[in-house]
């Protein structure tokens, strides 16, 4: 292996690690503001994806299929924040689990009835299509440096909402003494559904952003939203900063662990071992990261009430 | 009191001889497949076939009514062990028959064949029923695993390819279609990478693909996994200058997701989609017709099944008892198949031709998988040998 495809394979976990941030931004937020587990952010991942491929499909415009993704995200977080977990605040975690494992039975299995039970076509949209150089002798794809791109956004805009903003400024204060800020006369239930949208909205950003490199299907979510949770407890459960450090970490070990070890352990233990070890290795080793953090730092790196 | 009991014992008589005819007016066959899920597409497609199948045989057997009884096996080989159970108990079923993953093929035969049932696998290729695990009550309506992708290396022998790179999943299946590649495949292996199995980003292995340089890529990534790979993979411009050649991971079922990243590539498959054959052309417009959408290779695997019943069912005048009977005609595989014509093989796997399949643009620019050549004629798989069937 050389030294410039190791360059690109950082590249290509920190690539990954940005896709992963985009992912898990939601899912912090919701957990570390309303306190709530919400597995149920694969299922907006997937409405997501759907959402945008049904509109790129019919239209073409995959910037159009943006600008109607993200109100009927909206409106399918606030729609299952009314519903179904409204109710659940008051109650311990294990409920809300329950509660959102059900959603996400039923949003598989509606997806299903609505789409039908194959991957729905989503192509990667011309202008964004083709590669760039970026390192020597190294194209890249076009659209990977478009996740970047907006995964960097989104951060920048939630870092702005939530330290300069007074809506941010509520949602902080709501994290902290959620009766308090109700006593001096804030519409908390509505701060807290319009934060649950934001997650969905967060949540559908990922999924159209997955959709043209990868399969949109029923249950496309639940692969990442394992990540996610690893991600959101090494960089500390609602810490937007967090998330997106322990995004690249976790990119990075996972991508270059994977493309490096079955190399590095040919060396002790014959082509065929290190071949099939390998990669089984290398899936342990975010766990093995989080085991660590958890060990040192039980609350994540950046443990933060406050985002 | 009397007068009561004996109407009772004349009304259960009547109930006795009339469920014991309806035995004998009808077939009931048991279909296990995965039919809810992420794979329950693959439940699907082969459930269509099958009831198609039954439209084209008027829904009777040799004067029996078709009873199918439906199996979820939710991919979990316990919950298709316990379908079949159900089927060969309650049902009482004369075949079991479906089945796509081979651990569930494992974990159902030895329950059918022991209750002295047909078995007939739609999809599972699983080698040991091709070799020691062999049963005159086991039969194949697709193929052995191996036998794709020993196409697949003979096509690049052909092709005089080498120096091609290899790419498979990380589990027991993915190290069989190495193993059967290499089996024929004579060139030289630039390298080969075994992913992770659900792994959803391949940049890493891409970027490694590229680093090489082979002439060519071959790889099994079967269902969702192989649709981010070649969306990935074209997105990374590797499509042109390393073609991509595949098993079990473009097909009808699968192209929709594709879409046009799976333009380009070539596969290897036991079935002629092209083929003018009248048996296959009808089967296609039909399933068309009825559907809306185009058949894949497991709807024509599971089409042939109730073929293949229905040529037995004939043979013994709807004697279902005659078990031996059948399977002693099914052997002769004289019904009609997609395929067009076969044999079996001693271990009942079919010896049978395997295409070479390129994904190409159609009039709109639409993909389209158009068969180009025959890569084997009248293939045997690599097990038969050591099957030594035993009643």
């Amino acid at each position: 292996m050389t030294w410039l495809l190791l360059l690109e394979q950082i590249l290509n976990g920190v690539q990954f690690g940005v896709f992963l941030f985009l992912v898990s931004a939601g899912l912090t937020l919701v957990l570390g503001i309303m306190n709530v587990v919400n597995l149920a952010h694969g299922s907006l991942f997937m409405l997501g994806a759907y959402y945008a491929a049904t509109v790129f499909g019919w239209t073409g415009s995959f910037l159009l299929a943006a600008v109607v993704m993200v109100p009927m995200a909206l409106l399918s977080g606030i729609a299952i924040e009314v519903v179904a977990l409204r109710t659940m605040y008051d109650r311990d975690h294990m409920d809300q689990v329950l509660a959102t494992f059900g959603l996400i039975l039923f949003f598989n299995e509606s997806v299903r009835l609505v789409w039908g039970a194959e991957s729905q076509p989503m192509p990667v949209p011309d202008f964004l299509a083709g590669s760039v150089e970026v390192l020597p002798g190294t194209p890249y794809p076009v659209f990977r440096v478009a996740v970047i791109a907006v995964g960097l956004l989104t951060a920048f805009a939630l870092y702005l909402l939530i330290t300069r903003t007074r809506v941010g400024m509520l949602i902080r204060a709501g994290a902290s003494n959620r009766a308090m800020v109700g006593a001096l006369g804030i519409n908390i239930q509505l701060l807290y559904t319009l934060v649950f949208g934001l997650g969905a909205i967060l949540a559908g950003l990922a999924g159209m952003m997955a959709g043209p490199l990868q399969s949109v299907e029923p249950g496309m979510g639940e692969d990442m939203l394992i990540l996610a949770f690893v991600v959101i407890v090494i960089g500390g459960i609602g810490s937007i900063r967090g998330a997106m450090i322990a995004s690249v970490v976790i990119g990075i070990v996972e991508v270059v662990g994977r493309s490096i070890l079955p190399f590095a352990m040919t060396g002790f233990m014959g082509e065929d071992a290190a071949q099939t070890a390998g990669p089984a290795v290398s899936s342990m080793l975010i766990y093995v990261l989080m085991a660590a953090v958890l060990f040192f730092k039980p609350e994540g790196l950046f443990p933060a009430k406050t985002g | 009191m009397k007068a009561s009991v004996a109407l009772t014992a004349a009304v259960a008589a009547a109930l006795v001889v009339a469920h014991a005819s309806a035995q004998d007016k009808e077939i009931r066959i048991g279909f296990i497949n995965t039919f809810s899920g992420g794979a329950s597409i693959y439940g699907k497609h082969q459930k269509d076939g099958v009831e198609l199948a039954l439209d084209h045989l008027g829904r009777k057997m040799a004067g029996l009514d078709v009873k199918m009884i439906y199996g979820d096996d939710q991919r979990k080989p316990d919950v298709g062990r316990q379908a079949a159970d159900k089927m060969l108990k309650k049902d009482k079923v004369h075949v079991v028959a479906g089945i796509t993953w081979s651990n569930i093929l494992a974990a159902v035969q030895r329950r059918v064949i022991r209750a002295k049932k047909i078995l007939i696998s739609t999809n599972a290729g699983w080698s040991a029923m091709a070799g020691k695990n062999c049963s005159p009550y086991f039969f194949s309506t697709s193929w052995n695993n191996d036998q794709t992708p020993e196409a697949m290396g003979h096509l690049m022998n052909q092709l005089k390819l080498d120096n091609v790179f290899l790419i498979s999943a990380n589990y027991q299946a993915g190290k069989d279609m190495l193993t059967g590649f290499e089996r024929f495949y004579k060139g030289g292996v630039a390298g080969r990478i075994l992913y992770r199995l659900g792994q959803r980003d391949y940049q890493a292995e891409i970027s490694q693909i590229r680093a090489v340089n082979p002439s060519a890529l071959f790889g099994f990534v079967p269902g969702p996994m192989g649709i981010a790979f070649m969306k990935q993979y074209r997105a990374a411009g590797l499509h042109e200058s390393i073609p991509f050649y595949s098993v079990f991971t473009i097909d009808y079922m699968t192209l929709g997701g594709h879409g046009k990243a799976a333009i380009g590539t070539y596969h290897t498959s036991y079935w002629n989609n092209s083929s003018d054959d009248p048996v296959n052309r009808k089967f296609i417009e039909d399933f068309k017709e009825k559907y809306g959408y185009h058949p894949s290779m497991f709807s024509a695997q599971a089409y042939d099944m109730p073929m293949l019943v229905d040529s037995g069912v004939r043979a013994v005048k709807g004697d279902l008892s005659d078990v031996k009977g059948m399977i002693l005609e099914m052997e002769k595989a004289d019904f009609k198949s997609t395929r067009g014509k076969f044999a079996y093989n001693t271990n009942h796997i079919p010896i049978q031709n395997f295409y070479r399949r390129e994904v190409r643009a159609d009039a709109n620019g639409d993909p389209e998988i158009v068969t180009t050549g025959v890569v084997f004629e009248n293939h045997k798989d690599s097990y038969y040998e050591t099957c030594k069937m035993k009643w």
